[in-house]
């Protein structure tokens, strides 16, 4: 299942692809520190699931998406959100529970939706956006739109049998949607070798869905081979299934920090020093000639300002008042 | 019924569904119907019988077996533009979509914070006596009811059920919409010709009386009534007042109705502890706690897996007599 992902470099629009890849990367290690500051400072109520480490996950998949086209995301979700084009500052302040967050205080990490760049929400429940984006995918087959739904789940999603009954019946009907397997390899704080009977490529391949495992941890290759099934699915061929191999750094959530029992310090080590997704774009377009460290570094900084700016907002702004607690429960 | 609907027909319930979806879905090509077996065989119940004749399988969709599935995807469907209806055969099964119904459907407005809304219907049976046994007799109607964000509605007449059913469809909002399968068939009643709509939150008043209100939902109205003629026999005028929509609920006209007769019996075919019978009884006393000469009492279904064998399952269900013995008791004549 290798994948030719060799891009064409000495075109301007691809060079300016895998630099904007990098920026987005940069983006989402940036913000998720933050939020790791704000969590560990007390600033942000509730949980906080970090997605350091997947970044290229998120990014080379959203790279080949459409703003109109649809996403689900999860409960580690931030990445997705911001990749698909949500603005850090509106974030923030949904993290905060601020009014002017995206669901106004009212969703919070885990619910991030954002209808202008095509998220149909962050997902609480394992495998519970599976039908939206399925619908959404139906939808868009039914109403001629050519728009392609992705979504985005974990391993752990593999035990719900929701993400089966959806993925028979997107295949049956031959719908616009992509299965985005993001195997970190622990269903919170266990190994998903002791979930998970037989391989994961060989289940959705059981639906006669096209089915691709993929080094999450290298950007160009999501994108390539993202690309190719997304437009397979434009172009009205049917579902498939990417299996994403990827690594979580931080733990479940912000506060599971004593992970010794169920994975090894050295593990972490390891994938953080040898397959950072960041260190291994950023090698790679200063060894093709695409942009050197200086302007790199210009971009982290860039990057840092904007997250420093849209903290700051997410600080200052008010909270919701109380009076409009049962405003939205109906449309 | 509304002035503005011309002539009036006998319609069964049933019949008055399928012509319910049949006119939204002339109105809106934004509507599909999803479920199992809907198509070719026009449901289990063959309310549907016909409709995929006139709208193709491209709309009246047999899916998988595979109730989560097939409600979650509508729930995205409705998300991105479209209306549709899922069709759970046995309202037993609600088990089955809770997730996507009270999770998902219900939540991604509010969640949301207002950016995402979901206009969906979810059609699903209800009723005992059909000798089915402990999963396909229930009526769960009092688990969404629970749930902020959910609509339910619980039709009692043919009548009522396509002005509610087209109000359900024309809603912005998932509602859940309880059809009683006995009534199917069985009851049958005057609808108007033509367009009409009957909104979501607006009791009816079935039958007037001075001297108890029975407050019925969906199967129990019919029971209802039939005692009310017996109770004519021993000089009782018993009121006869449908909610017809557990939430919205129509408070007023229930509570005016028992400050005027003094006396109330709740009657639900949803099991008695912890149904919507209680919340009921409690919206009444609370409003009309001044005016009551008696506590207020329910008939609803016994607490029981309903039963296989017919001389057991009728002895949880309550009855005509039921109903006549106990206004009777409450009025002490």
């Amino acid at each position: 299942m290798q994948t030719n992902v060799e891009l064409l470099t000495e075109d301007t629009g691809v060079r300016e692809r895998l630099v904007r890849m990098y920026r987005q990367m940069v983006a989402i290690r940036l913000f998720e520190e933050r939020v790791n500051d704000l969590y560990t400072r007390a600033l942000m109520p509730g949980l906080a699931h970090l997605y350091l480490g997947e970044e290229a996950v998120a990014v080379g998949i959203c790279e080949a998406l459409r703003t109109d086209d649809y996403i689900t995301s999860t409960h580690r979700g931030h990445g997705h959100c911001l990749a698909k084009g949500a603005q850090p500052h509106l974030m923030f302040a949904e993290l905060l529970g601020k009014e002017a967050g995206y669901c106004k205080g009212k969703g919070g990490s885990m619910h991030i939706a954002d209808p202008k760049t095509g998220n149909l929400g962050a997902n609480a429940i394992v495998g519970g956006s599976a039908g939206i984006a399925t619908g959404a995918a139906f939808a868009s087959k039914y109403l001629k739109q050519d728009r392609v739904a992705v979504c985005f789940f974990g391993e752990g999603a593999l035990g719900q049998g929701l993400l089966y009954e959806e993925m028979n019946m997107a295949q049956l009907w031959k719908l616009p949607v992509i299965y985005a397997c993001e195997n970190n390899m622990y269903n919170e704080y266990t190994h998903y070798s002791e979930a998970t009977a037989g391989e994961i490529s060989d289940r959705p391949k059981a639906f006669g869905i096209a089915t691709e495992i993929i080094d999450g941890q290298n950007v160009r290759e999501v994108y390539a081979v993202a690309s190719r099934y997304i437009e397979r699915a434009r172009r009205g061929d049917g579902p498939a299934f990417l299996q994403l191999n990827t690594y979580r750094y931080h733990g479940h959530h912000v506060g599971d920090i004593a992970r010794a029992y169920y994975r090894p310090k050295a593990e972490e080590e390891q994938w953080r020093a040898e397959r950072d997704p960041i260190a291994r774009h950023m090698e790679y377009l200063v060894a093709q000639d695409i942009a050197d460290g200086a302007a790199l570094h210009a971009i982290e900084q860039e990057m840092a300002e904007q997250m420093e700016a849209a903290v700051a907002f997410a600080i200052a702004a008010p909270y919701p008042d109380p009076a409009r607690v049962a405003e939205d429960i109906y449309a | 019924m509304p002035e503005t609907a011309s002539a009036v027909r006998e319609l069964s319930f049933g019949e008055a569904i399928r012509e319910a979806i049949a006119e939204e879905m002339r109105r809106d090509h934004r509507i599909v119907l999803l479920g199992e077996d809907v198509a070719e065989a026009g449901t289990t119940f063959k309310v549907l019988k016909g409709l995929v004749e006139e709208f193709g399988t491209g709309r009246i969709i047999d899916t998988p077996i595979s109730e989560p599935g097939f409600t979650g995807l509508a729930v995205g469907a409705a998300m991105t533009g479209m209306r549709p209806i899922v069709d759970i055969m046995f309202g037993d099964f609600m088990t089955l979509v809770m997730d996507q119904v009270a999770n998902q459907a219900a939540k991604i407005h509010y969640m949301s914070g207002g950016a995402w809304k979901a206009p969906m219907v979810i059609r699903a049976t209800m009723g005992a006596t059909r000798r089915s046994a402990a999963q396909h007799s229930q009526s769960l109607h009092a688990w969404p009811s629970h749930i902020p964000g959910l609509k339910v509605v619980v039709p009692s007449t043919p009548g009522d059920a396509k002005g509610l059913l087209k109000a359900a469809i024309r809603d912005d909002n998932p509602v859940v919409f309880f059809e009683d399968k006995i009534s199917y068939t069985k009851v049958k009643g005057p609808v108007p010709d033509g367009d009409y709509v009957i909104p979501l939150g607006v009791a009816d008043v079935k039958r007037e009386g001075r001297d108890v209100t029975f407050v019925a939902t969906s199967s129990m109205v019919q029971v209802a009534l039939g005692a009310a003629t017996m109770l004519e026999a021993v000089g009782i005028d018993a009121e006869v007042v449908d909610p017809r929509t557990m939430w919205p609920l129509d408070e007023r006209t229930l509570i005016e109705s028992v400050r005027k007769t003094s006396r109330c019996i709740v009657m639900d075919e949803g099991y008695q502890r912890y149904g919507v019978s209680g919340e009921l009884v409690s919206v009444i006393q609370e409003g009309a706690f001044y005016d009551l000469d008696a506590p207020v009492k329910r008939l609803c279904a016994m607490h029981v897996p309903i039963p296989f064998s017919p001389s057991l399952e009728d002895a949880t269900v309550p009855t005509e007599a039921d109903a006549f013995a106990l206004a009777r008791q409450m009025c002490n004549r």
